[in-house]
């Protein structure tokens, strides 16, 4: 093991490079573009042997990485933004095809207004394709990621897309160091993909083809039940991870001093660890609070969910996005698992980082001391939504 | 096909070729190619997007089961010995 000092982009390149990613075809957009770079760079110099396919957009990337994987190749790639909206169509064809494709997602806004910075309605609004979804707060844990997504979606049980998610600039341009596993470990835990069906000019077979109404809901039963079933495999890989690393995200999400906590924020990405940081001055003046970090955004950690609904009074869901009509994703999410459930804790919604917007130590401090006066005193005029720190023209910029 | 969620694949898998899927219905405008002006370049061979020419000894042959009709044949013709003749005349 060697470590290095890589930005989030960097991590993602060396990821793809020990999970020995065969065909890559993938198209630059910003912040992402240093991840097609390094790849390049890495095939150049020999250090990785992989197919790199230069294409046209991002459609036709994730045309030609499912492709890659019908033939029995390993297939990776990488966008952002408005790229990953534009393979929309293709997502969702990879999921039906189960083709298990891993693709890293640099979460950026979406315009107009036009903007390059950290957002999560990119990967949000993915929500439904049938891909399953990972979240990272640090370089370390993409880099891990990249090799234990590859593992989960190429199980013969799952067979499904994978998505990583990793804050723009956070992390894509920031560098930290990152523990570069030796690659003879990488190669004992992730064997060589290999399906049950593929492409071969020697046995020529359509995929993907048409069904008739008295099948197709049964195909759409077994992708449901893949993704169930992807629960337990995350778990699993993550502690046989632990086991060789000493590195685990939580399985099916990253609890940080939840136990004996009565209130806590649940959210994802990179201003979780800012959270954490906050969470442990807080808990030195005596204050019982924890995070919870979305680590698998799809399937979704409903277990996790109510188990700390056993033992929390109130959970803050921060949101980085909107659902534009009702609530932010997270907590709509979050709230759809506790209705059937018998413990119910206090939720409100903080929409808050929007476009890149600043969440620095104080504001989770101050949601920490609304979550608790809400949930004394009642939602009040403002509602259960709140869009946290808004410019209102009487406070001052820099306290809002 | 087998029915319930547990006997079949993952996804849809098709062992029929193509070919047995005749699609040529779909036409609107047959190509004819007048042999005597053409020059053999198989530009018509080469950009047919559903391999339905093969190459024939006076010029192309035409897989009207397959043909859809699209003209691209006739528009890249050199010489213009691909005329499109609509199918109800």
């Amino acid at each position: 093991m060697v470590k290095e000092l890589l930005t989030g982009n960097k991590a993602t390149a060396y990821g793809a490079m020990l999970a020995r990613a065969q065909v890559i075809p993938a198209y630059p957009i910003t912040p992402q573009t240093t991840i097609v770079e390094r790849i390049a760079d890495l095939i150049s110099e020999g250090r990785m042997e992989t197919k790199f396919v230069k294409v046209e957009s991002e459609h036709s990337a994730m045309a030609a990485a499912v492709a890659a994987s019908n033939t029995g190749a390993r297939a990776f790639t990488a966008t952002s933004s408005h790229g990953l909206a534009l393979m929309h169509e293709v997502l969702i064809w990879a999921a039906g095809a189960r083709t298990p494709v891993v693709v890293v997602n640099v979460n950026r806004a979406l315009g107009p207004p036009w903007s390059v910075w950290a957002d999560h309605q990119d990967a949000m609004a993915q929500r439904d394709t049938g891909i399953l979804q990972f979240w990272c707060e640090n370089n370390q844990e993409i880099l891990d990621t990249v090799i234990m997504a590859h593992k989960v979606a190429e199980d013969p049980d799952i067979m499904l897309p994978a998505l990583i998610n990793q804050d723009a600039f956070f992390l894509s341009h920031t560098s930290e160091p990152v523990d570069v596993p030796d690659q003879k470990m990488v190669d004992d835990f992730l064997p060589p993909f290999n399906p049950k069906e593929k492409l071969d000019v020697d046995d020529p077979k359509g995929f993907g083809s048409l069904v008739m109404p008295p099948q197709y809901m049964e195909f759409r039963a077994n992708m449901a039940r893949s993704m169930d079933r992807a629960r337990d495999l995350i778990r699993k890989v993550d502690k046989e991870w632990e086991g060789l690393t000493g590195r685990s995200y939580g399985g099916m999400m990253d609890m940080y001093r939840c136990e004996d906590a009565e209130s806590i924020l649940f959210g994802a990405g990179t201003m979780m660890s800012t959270a954490k940081d906050v969470v442990d001055d807080m808990r030195n003046e005596g204050r019982k609070v924890g995070i919870a970090r979305l680590r698998i955004f799809r399937p979704f950690p409903v277990d996790e969910i109510r188990y700390l609904a056993d033992s929390v009074k109130a959970i803050g869901v921060m949101d980085r996005t909107y659902t534009f009509g009702q609530g932010g994703p997270l907590y709509n999410e979050v709230n759809a698992q506790l209705y059937n459930h018998t413990n119910q804790p206090f939720t409100k919604n903080y929409v808050i980082g929007v476009g890149g917007r600043d969440v620095v130590p104080r504001h989770i401090r101050s949601l920490f001391d609304d979550l608790e006066k809400v949930r004394e005193n009642g939602y009040g005029e403002e509602g259960e939504i709140h869009w946290w720190g808004l410019l209102d023209g009487k406070t001052p910029r820099e306290e809002m | 096909m087998p029915g319930t969620i547990d006997e079949i694949p993952i996804t849809p898998i098709n062992t029929t070729n193509s070919t047995a899927v005749k699609t040529g219905g779909w036409r609107a405008f047959r190509p004819i190619c007048d042999t005597d002006k053409c020059i053999k370049c198989w530009s018509c061979w080469k950009f047919c997007p559903d391999v339905s020419i093969a190459i024939g000894e006076d010029g192309p042959i035409y897989d009207y089961d397959h043909c859809k009709g699209c003209g691209i044949c006739a528009n890249v013709c050199p010489v213009k010995c691909i005329e499109m003749i609509p199918e109800n005349k």
